[in-house]
């Protein structure tokens, strides 16, 4: 049985479908069988992040609504075989989704799969509650920033709430990525720090990921950004935390940022 | 601000920190349970206008959130013409 993933934010513009595409691209590398579906039906974007919004013709209202079978409407990845999407529709609205529906899709993936990512769309509505409905963990992906922050712990209260974990009164796991995380706005105490967000939300850190242009290139060119340039920073710090979903225990380094001149003549410092 | 200032200035990010704190234990409580400011606010108001006409012009509401204390402010001025039962006027 595989494990079903929801990344998840309450906030637009966090980096959810990036960091699902970079996330299930990373444990898709190591050989495991990974399915990323959009659950942002009306908004779909996770195709076009994995470059593959060509290639879509079938989408899960399709399979929700019988007018498709779930293997004409999976997506292989044309660079890790291991790796599957699902796209959401275009056309439809949010209301095509049924939770009965879901529910039978998400059960076949987790027989398949090793891993199933749901991408949620943003807001606490339905799209965003059926996207969490049936998972096993949660990713929260949160930026170091006031509204994120508050947004994240309103998520974080729903996964509590109002999944079917939660609701047989079994514990969600969840984990917070935190995203454009910029380690010299962080030293000049100009940027929550990753003790800050850590400390308010009470929810284990999954991974740094550090404000990178490598990442705006990976959606550009239509790869996550784990399997275009593996070897950059963001890259790298998607890998470790796709290991640590997996379960390795990985120390995070806190991306550090040498002191300026200035700061160093002045001693300022972050408090 | 002087150039004294300039290169003593802290960053944002404490102030920010401390103003989730307080905001996120609040809204962490009315998740649970409903928000007590706002039913007593409600209700006075309800036990108000069953005596007096209340001008929403007139009607002034404000709240502050503490971390460890809120304070409910209703400021409501009663015209003397208004002052009278609603039955009477019925």
């Amino acid at each position: 049985m595989g494990k079903v993933v929801v990344v998840t934010s309450g906030k637009g513009g966090v980096g959810k479908t990036t960091s699902t595409a970079a996330l299930g691209a990373a444990v898709a590398r190591t050989g495991k069988k990974v399915a990323l579906v959009d659950f942002d039906v009306g908004l779909r974007n996770l195709d076009l992040i994995m470059g593959a919004e060509r290639r879509v013709v079938f989408d899960l209202v399709n399979v929700i609504q019988g007018t498709a079978k779930l293997s004409q409407a999976l997506i292989r990845d044309k660079r890790v075989e291991t790796l599957f999407l699902l796209p959401a529709s275009q056309t439809r609205d949010k209301d095509a989704l049924t939770e009965e529906g879901v529910g039978e899709v998400i059960d076949k993936l987790r027989s398949v799969f090793d891993y199933v990512f749901c991408d949620s769309p943003a807001g606490i509505e339905r799209g965003a509650q059926l996207a969490m409905r049936f998972a096993d963990e949660a990713v929260i992906v949160t930026n170091p920033e006031v509204s994120s922050v508050r947004d994240s712990d309103r998520i974080i209260g729903l996964l509590d709430a109002r999944t079917v974990k939660a609701e047989r009164g079994e514990q969600i796991a969840k984990h917070v990525l935190v995203t454009r995380y910029d380690a010299a706005r962080a030293a000049r105490g100009e940027m929550l720090s990753i003790d800050d967000v850590l400390e308010i939300l009470s929810t284990p850190l999954l991974g740094i990921i550090p404000e990178s242009q490598d990442v705006l290139r990976a959606s550009n060119l239509g790869s996550p950004v784990t399997l275009s340039d593996p070897t950059n920073s963001a890259a790298r710090a998607y890998i470790e935390a796709a290991k640590r979903l997996e379960g390795e225990e990985l120390p995070v380094v806190v991306p550090f940022e040498r002191k300026g001149f200035l700061d160093r003549l002045f001693g300022r410092r972050a408090a | 601000m002087n150039l004294l200032d300039l290169f003593k200035r802290r960053g944002s990010a404490p102030v920010a920190r401390e103003r989730l704190q307080v905001l996120l234990a609040y809204e962490r409580r009315s998740r649970s349970q409903p928000d007590l400011v706002s039913i007593l606010r409600e209700e006075i108001m309800a036990v108000i206008a069953r005596h007096v006409q209340i001008d929403q012009d007139y009607l002034q509401v404000s709240m502050e959130r503490g971390e460890t204390m809120s304070t409910l402010d209703i400021d409501i001025q009663i015209p003397n013409k208004s002052a009278r039962p609603l039955a009477m006027s019925a």
